[in-house]
């Protein structure tokens, strides 16, 4: 068996910014992987993306891209990166911009592009500033596809797009990753999308990785307990991980449900999406 | 392969994947050497993660009911259509277990047991 690799690789990444400090930052993205950045606004994962393209210098720590460590130019061919409002040039449309971009990328490829406007319904003829805000992620996303890339990055790329667009830029991800050299990295604030099709999900919380594991074990294995005082009372303080009270109804944050709910027969376990469980960890409180 | 899965049931995705596939195999849809989907195409088609499937594949393997080769995929295996009852038999045996412990709790004798038992099987 082959070694696993990674699209990313980031170990102890330490980096202080005037007002800003990433502390101590791990986690992989193994090739063939969907890898979900999560946490509030301000938690560090832009600043995270950033550390990794090497926009900025890394105080401590390794970033390993595509098995290289160094971002050299060859690395940087592969990679696609888009932001949230990206920028093309507004007076061109799709066909000009392919001339513009076969002569900055390396490995552009031309024929993927038209296919990929194709398949995503885009006018070749329109201009861009005709197109409206979902169709011109989707050109974003499919630029960042076109040249090569083994690596694609989007950062807050679906907020504030319509749920129609969104799936169709979840398809464009699976399309990707179905070579299995591939990796996505992907932050988003909107975590239904993220529970949908990544595999692992990163918690970042605090200026710092705080959760990471695979999607299916954050969904499976927490739960959420809703009771009132008296029962409260009654649950082992160990099984409690964090609560939120509202009015009198306690909502207690538990790990490995199957087990919790044969100690609590009588009380109700609900199952959590990565909102919940993000939500909990943030607001919630551990004083017992 | 027709596989629908739920996001609102409270069974697992990966738990919806290999009961569908199990059942499709009692019902005949697929045959032993059928083909599955690629772990990556499967994903994709359900819209849900790789490694979600990859565990629905994982205990399909476990449980003998597939068999997979590297580089050529994964196929239903041949004796599957055994270890399906064998284990419906189990569970069928668990869920008897359940009612004779209630019956022995409230005093229901083994006749009126068998008794209802028969009624009930005999008039759905």
């Amino acid at each position: 068996m082959k070694e696993e690799s990674y699209g990313i690789k980031i170990e102890n990444l330490s980096k202080k910014y005037e007002d800003f400090e990433l502390k101590d930052v791990s986690f992989n993205a193994p090739c063939g992987s969907i890898v979900g950045l999560i946490g509030e606004n301000g938690a560090g994962k832009s600043t995270t993306i950033k550390a990794i393209l090497d926009l900025t210098e890394k105080e401590s720590g390794v970033v390993e891209i595509l098995g290289s460590a160094t971002l050299d130019k060859e690395t940087k061919e592969h990679i696609g990166v888009v932001f949230e409002g990206n920028n093309f040039p507004e007076e061109l449309n799709a066909k000009e911009l392919n001339n513009v971009l076969k002569n900055i990328y390396k490995y552009w490829n031309e024929e993927k592009f038209y296919g990929l406007l194709y398949d995503f319904k885009l006018p070749i003829q329109k201009k861009i500033k005709d197109y409206s805000r979902g169709m011109k992620m989707k050109l974003a996303i499919l630029v960042a596809l076109s040249h090569g890339t083994k690596l694609l990055i989007l950062d807050e790329a679906t907020n504030g797009l319509d749920p129609i667009i969104r799936e169709e830029i979840l398809d464009i991800l699976l399309d990707f990753i179905q070579d299995e050299t591939h990796t996505v990295l992907f932050s988003s604030h909107i975590t239904s999308d993220l529970e949908k099709i990544a595999d692992y999900i990163v918690f970042i919380k605090n200026e710092t990785v705080f959760l990471n594991a695979s999607k299916d074990e954050l969904i499976y294995e927490y739960g959420i307990l809703k009771c009132k005082k008296e029962d409260f009372d009654k649950i082992d303080k160990e099984d409690i991980i964090t609560y939120i009270k509202r009015e009198n109804i306690y909502e207690i944050l538990i790990y490995d449900k199957k087990e919790k709910k044969n100690k609590y027969k009588d009380l109700n376990i609900d199952k959590v999406t990565l909102d919940d469980i993000m939500l909990m960890y943030i607001k919630g409180s551990d004083e017992k | 392969m027709d596989i629908i899965i739920s996001n609102t049931s409270s069974k697992p995705i990966y738990e919806q994947i290999t009961n569908q596939i199990k059942t499709m195999v009692m019902n005949n849809e697929l045959h032993p050497g059928d083909p599955l989907p690629s772990m990556r195409s499967l994903a994709k088609t359900l819209r849900i993660s790789v490694i979600t499937v990859q565990r629905a594949y994982e205990d399909l393997t476990k449980d003998r009911f597939i068999e997979t080769t590297v580089g050529k995929g994964s196929f239903i295996s041949k004796e599957n259509k055994e270890i399906i009852k064998e284990e419906k038999q189990k569970e069928i045996e668990e869920h008897l277990e359940q009612a004779i412990d209630l019956a022995k709790e409230t005093g229901v004798d083994l006749s009126e047991l068998t008794k209802l038992l028969k009624i009930l099987y005999e008039g759905e």
